[in-house]
Parts: structure tokens; sequence; C-alpha cells
């Protein structure tokens, strides 16, 4: 098929396609006309019942906890998708880490960027524990934390080298992370059936609304969440910076060669 | 202008479809594809939206204030989970299909014009 009709194809396709999802969204209430009735509900009671004053955690790791659950294990799916994608393949070597591209060398990091990178470590780390640890009160929780958690690390390395990545953060501790994370998130799903009579049911003590220790297993599953995140996200972080910097082809054994790691 | 948040959902939706099947570099149409699903964000939190309300935070305003609803802000959260990980799936198999044939450009992909030019 030539680019022309193809094209053509699309643009007839893509005109129906658009049309009957305006068509869809016409027959929806007003935008700003919301009329519930589960987040009126919900709205009213997670407080009282919950003790989070952050109802959008309550319903992630509470109500729905069961498809938070299914989503923090997508999570974990795709990181180990993408280690296996890019694992080293025939034909390839492992060399020692170096920032080139086409054989052009990189220059060296400069140094306001490097003060500037390692000066941002710190509150960075600080905002992500607090960001995870805040989870049942105010917007955040374990995938926001999670996610700045782990850009403190790419921090270390923007600022310093692939080797220091590696160093603050070795394979293992990522990856143990990363599963106890998962692990600790379902386990206190299962919590909920030893102690009490559902799947992620809230067996903890409730606490004081707004007060850090309350909202009983939410805060628990943020951190666990948020373990995990930091883990899955390094990892393939890192990944995609071994990709780039310690892959080459193998240019002395050639096709068919062994894999070399 | 009540449909305005819809009107843009669709156009982002038209764009990111166009720019997924005119693509001619795989960077580019991952990028498209998340353009596309920003579109889901804006369909679900505009269904949820409730005219002078506040988010659905009761941590310094009294229980019972007007809020909007906080089922599509959880929904809207798994979505944007699934699109991070669908993004970098996707930018992992382009990083493979570039170094297996050299190319990032979906038309040379095609496995009628694919040569391989590595391996």
């Amino acid at each position: 098929m030539s680019d022309r009709v193809r094209l053509g194809v699309f643009g007839v396709s893509l005109a129906g396609l658009l049309g009957l999802v305006m068509w869809a969204f016409v027959g929806l209430p007003d935008f700003g006309d919301y009329r519930g009735p589960y987040g009126d509900i919900l709205n009213r009671v997670a407080v009282p019942e919950r003790s989070t004053t952050d109802v959008v955690t309550a319903v992630n790791f509470d109500y729905r906890g069961f498809d938070t659950l299914g989503e923090e294990f997508i999570l974990f799916t795709a990181v180990i998708g993408v280690a296996s994608i890019l694992r080293t393949l025939r034909g390839e070597r492992t060399r020692p880490p170096d920032d080139d591209a086409a054989g052009r060398d990189v220059p060296e990091t400069s140094l306001p960027i490097r003060v500037t990178g390692l000066g941002l470590v710190a509150p960075t780390v600080l905002i992500g524990i607090y960001i995870v640890a805040h989870g049942h009160q105010t917007p955040g929780g374990g995938f926001q934390g999670g996610v700045i958690l782990a850009t403190a690390l790419l921090l270390t390395y923007l600022s310093a080298d692939y080797m220091t990545l590696r160093a603050v953060g070795p394979n293992w501790l990522i990856e143990l992370a990363e599963g106890l994370g998962a692990a600790g998130f379902a386990l206190i799903g299962v919590a909920g059936l030893v102690f009490g009579s559902a799947f992620f049911e809230n067996v903890l003590g409730k606490g004081t609304p707004g007060e850090l220790p309350s909202a009983g297993l939410i805060p628990l599953s943020n951190a666990a969440v948020g373990l995990a995140v930091t883990g899955g996200f390094i990892f393939m972080l890192s990944e995609f910076l071994e990709q780039a910097l310690t892959r080459r082809r193998d240019r002395r054994r050639g096709r068919g060669a062994r894999r070399s790691a | 202008m009540s449909l305005l948040p819809y009107v843009v959902a669709v156009w982002l939706m038209g764009v990111g479809l166009y720019g997924i099947v005119t693509s001619r570099d795989l960077i580019h149409l991952v990028i498209c594809l998340s353009v596309l699903q920003s579109s889901s964000y804006l369909v679900l939190l505009a269904i949820g939206y409730l005219d002078d309300a506040q988010a659905p935070i009761f941590a310094d305003v009294p229980l019972g204030t007007r809020a909007v609803d906080p089922v599509v802000q959880a929904l809207t959260l798994t979505d944007v989970v699934v699109g991070t990980t669908v993004t970098a799936l996707l930018l992992a198999l382009s990083v493979q299909a570039h170094k297996r044939y050299g190319t990032l450009d979906p038309q040379e992909l095609r496995p009628e014009r694919r040569t391989r030019t590595h391996d």
C-alpha cells in the first residue's frame, strides 16, 4: 500500500472514529456537572471510616486496594520485560562504561552541574520520603514519591558518572527493594485476610485523621509501593544506561559469537 | 464551554493517532502514543469535575466541603502508571530494533523493505 493510499484510509477512519467519540462525549453530563454517586459517597465517608484526609489515596490503597495490587504488578512485569528485552544479545560484548556517541567524546561534566546535581540529591530524597510518608494526608503516595526517589539516583549519574551510580545503587540492592516492596504490598493485602475477613481489609488501628500515624494499613501500603516503584524505576533507568554505555557489537568475534556476559 | 475538555481530548487523540501513523522515527512514535494516552487522563478528570469544588483532600478544609470525584483521579493514577510502563517497554524495543536493523524508521522496518545492515 502506498503512503498516500495509507494516509487516505487513515484520514477517513480517523474522521469516523473521532466523530463517534465526540458523539459519545455529547451524551455525557456537562463538564463541571458531576452527578456521582460514588465520588460523593466516598468524599463523605472516607475521612471518618479510614482516617485518611486524602480520599484519592483511600480509594487507591483501601477501597480499591486490590486493583492497585494489579497496577503494582503491571509495573513489576514491565520492569522484568525491559530487563529481558535489554539483555546482552548474541554477538554483543560488555565493555567498561564510557560516555560516547558514535566515536565522539563527551566533554567532562562541568563543575556547576556536579555541584548542583550533588546538592540536589539530599533534598530530592527528603521530598521523596515526605511524599511517600504523607500519602494518606496530602496529595502524593507510594507511586509519586517512588518516582521522585528514583530521580535522586539519576542525579548522581548526571553529576558523577555511571560507576558512581552503580556504587550508590548496586543491582542487588535495587532488586531487593523492588522485590520487597512488591511482596510487602501483597502481604499487606493478605494481612486483611488473616486478621480480618477480606483481602486488603484495613485491620490496623485507624488513629486520628490528619496525624502521621493514622489510617491503619494505608501508610504501610504506601511505603511498600514506594519501595517497589523506587526499585523498579532505578532498575529500568540503569538498564537503559547500561545498554547505552557498556554494550557494543562484538566486532572481533562477529556473527554467531556466543553471548558474552 | 462545557464541552471544551472533551473537544481537547478528541484533539489529543487525533493528533496522537496521526503522529503514530505518519511517524518516521520510533522514539517520536512512542511520544505520540503518550500524547494519545494523555487524552484519556483528560476524559477521566473531566468526567469527575464539579463546578466550584475543591480537590478531594480534607486535610485543612472541613468534611462535607464540595469536592470533585476521587474515583476518577485514582483511575488516572493507574492510567499514568500503565502509560509509563508501556513507554518504557516500547523504548526498550526501539533500542533493540535500532541495534538489529540500524534504523529507527518504522517505514524501513516493514518486512518487505527490511535490509539487515547490522547483524
